[in-house]
């Protein structure tokens, strides 16, 4: 037989695709490597060091800010799951309704709209009523955020349930448990890796927000992505580097567990 | 029976009451803190700009829209099309027409090398793509920076190697802002067109070369034609935030350059014009949904055809 003849194989798709996945980590792999450098450019590397992962760790500033991100991130993934939860219960495993589409449009349309249209629209409502309330807290920002937090929860719940069917409930319906009951001891026990994930996506999605929080924002309340925002600004030291270096292991966690749990379930 | 009938519609009828109830929280939040806000700023659009920024509050004007594309000599009162805004207008649509066609050309080739893997090692590779997505948007874009700075990783080898003698300036220039939202929104290509690809039945590929077509004819005529939707996805989720992108341009841009995002930004800082900030991210939004609209009905169109 001659040499075999691939089907799949399109000529250089595999080189380009190598160079993709060079061009996705080269920039990465930089801001990270820069991090650990001694010296006070993140231009010139003058050898190894943790000094500016120390220094990132002993800003006052820095501290808050994550401190901040970390309350808004785990108030608006917690509301937005719960409540994205409930969403998902009201528009799966059922015949249409009216009103049913009306629904997902609205769920979804956090996804729809670009941010900055949001951030200013938010900007000008939230600006009004700081006038009318006085209040200045950092409610406006994890209202903001829990609203744009809801469809990314919602979407792998709703997945989820759609997997399920309604037998079990329908069994414990028969049993005389209660429709709280049900919830308790059947779909959610079912529906928990869905949430998991639910709540996982929003948590990552809310720390990682700069556009809406940067808007919404008062005086005195950066996040950590709005500081380094405000940072790049002037004379950036690997401080930066360390700091996002440190963001990006968080990131890259949560998303490798998500990954890991989802693929459990496939 | 009439009755066990009524019964049930009863029963259904509270399904639907309490499915109403149970979504309540989440469309309120949403109206609350998303939805809401945009019919206030639509109103705010109509209203006369006040002169610390904020609006002159139930003042109506229609100055904010007239604004978006025209503008008056203040000396004459002669109306001309607004240049600067234009020009933004124009920098936008083809930074991110640009943005797109250059995802396509890397990201097609990656999404079939990843779809034609074995399927063990395929979730490897996709999960590499889908690392940096889940990376910080800020994050990646100023990991960008470094790498295109002058004294960033390509100056700093195209110098070592002899190829130019001083750093080629790419910061805060189109280029910039381009290279920028490639990097960031190349994921967003990658993951639809893999989707596509990976339903792909290659089936058809051979018989194209039974019948004696060459690897390109068989791209052509083949492949691309089937992952078609992959391709209109993918063009969509990179071609909408791109045009909305404000965390790029304002970095890697570096106030210069603008692109809508920024323009909206300065008319609720600097500018004190909130009416016309606020006409324009309407105009913008618009812009969006309508792509968004065209792309639906496509798909729902090319859905119904395949299934006919």
């Amino acid at each position: 037989m001659a040499r075999s003849f691939d089907i799949r194989a399109q000529p250089g798709f595999a080189t380009i695709a190598m160079f993709t996945f060079f061009l996705l980590y080269l920039p990465i792999v930089t801001l990270v490597a820069y991090a650990f450098n001694a010296g006070n450019s993140i231009a010139v590397w003058e050898g190894l060091s943790l000094r500016w992962f120390v220094s990132a760790a002993n800003n006052d500033i820095v501290q808050q800010a994550a401190l901040r991100s970390l309350i808004i991130a785990v108030f608006a993934a917690s509301i937005s799951t719960v409540v994205a939860t409930m969403a998902a219960l009201a528009t799966t495993r059922t015949k249409p309704y009216r009103g049913l589409t009306f629904k997902y449009a609205f769920i979804n349309q956090p996804l729809m709209v670009p941010e900055i249209v949001t951030a200013v629209a938010l900007l000008i409502f939230f600006s009004r009523i700081k006038v009318w309330t006085g209040y200045s807290g950092l409610g406006y920002l994890i209202a903001a955020h829990t609203a744009f937090c809801i469809p990314f929860a919602y979407l792998p719940i709703r997945a989820r349930l759609e997997g399920m069917d309604l037998t079990l409930e329908r069994a414990a319906a028969d049993l005389y448990a209660t429709p709280w009951k049900t919830f308790r001891r059947v779909t959610f026990p079912i529906l928990r890796p869905g949430i998991i994930a639910g709540f996982m996506l929003a948590f990552v999605i809310s720390l990682d927000d700069v556009v809406i929080t940067e808007f919404v924002k008062s005086g005195g309340q950066d996040t950590l992505p709005t500081y380094m925002l405000g940072q790049l600004r002037r004379i950036v030291t690997p401080e930066i580097n360390a700091i996002a270096t440190v963001f990006l292991a968080i990131s890259v966690a949560i998303v490798t567990v998500f990954f890991f749990l989802n693929r459990k379930k496939a | 029976m009439a009755s066990a009938q009524e019964t049930a519609r009863g029963a259904e009828r509270q399904d639907i009451r309490n499915r109403w109830l149970l979504s309540a929280p989440a469309l309120i939040i949403i109206f609350l803190a998303a939805i809401g806000p945009l019919f206030i700023m639509l109103a705010y659009s109509f209203m006369a700009k006040g002169d610390y920024g904020d609006v002159k509050f139930g003042q109506f004007s229609l100055d904010g829209w007239f604004s978006v594309f025209l503008q008056r000599d203040i000396f004459d009162d002669t109306v001309s099309l607004a240049d600067a805004h234009l020009t933004i207008f124009w920098r936008s649509v083809r930074l991110s027409l640009a943005t797109t066609v250059v995802t396509l050309l890397l990201g097609f080739p990656t999404a079939y090398f990843i779809a034609t893997r074995p399927a063990h090692k395929r979730e490897v590779w996709l999960f590499l793509v889908t690392i940096p997505f889940w990376t910080n948007l800020l994050i990646r874009t100023f990991a960008m920076q470094e790498v295109i700075r002058n004294e960033g990783v390509i100056n700093t080898t195209l110098l070592m190697l002899g190829v130019i003698q001083r750093p080629i300036q790419i910061m805060y220039t189109d280029t910039a802002i381009m290279f920028g939202m490639v990097y960031v929104y190349l994921p967003l290509m990658v993951l639809p067109l893999y989707a596509a690809m990976e339903k792909l039945d290659f089936r058809l590929v051979e018989a194209a070369y039974d019948l004696y077509a060459g690897r390109l004819q068989a791209l052509r005529r083949v492949i691309i034609p089937l992952v078609k939707p992959g391709i209109i996805a993918g063009s969509i989720l990179v071609f909408i935030p791109s045009l909305g992108a404000y965390v790029t341009p304002r970095v890697l841009g570096g106030g210069k350059n603008l692109m809508l995002g920024n323009l909206i930004e300065l008319q609720f800082g600097q500018g004190r014009n909130w009416p016309l900030g606020a006409a324009i991210s309407i105009t913008l939004m618009v812009i969006v949904m309508t792509a968004l609209l065209l792309y639906v009905r496509s798909a729902t169109r090319g859905g119904a055809e395949n299934n006919g």
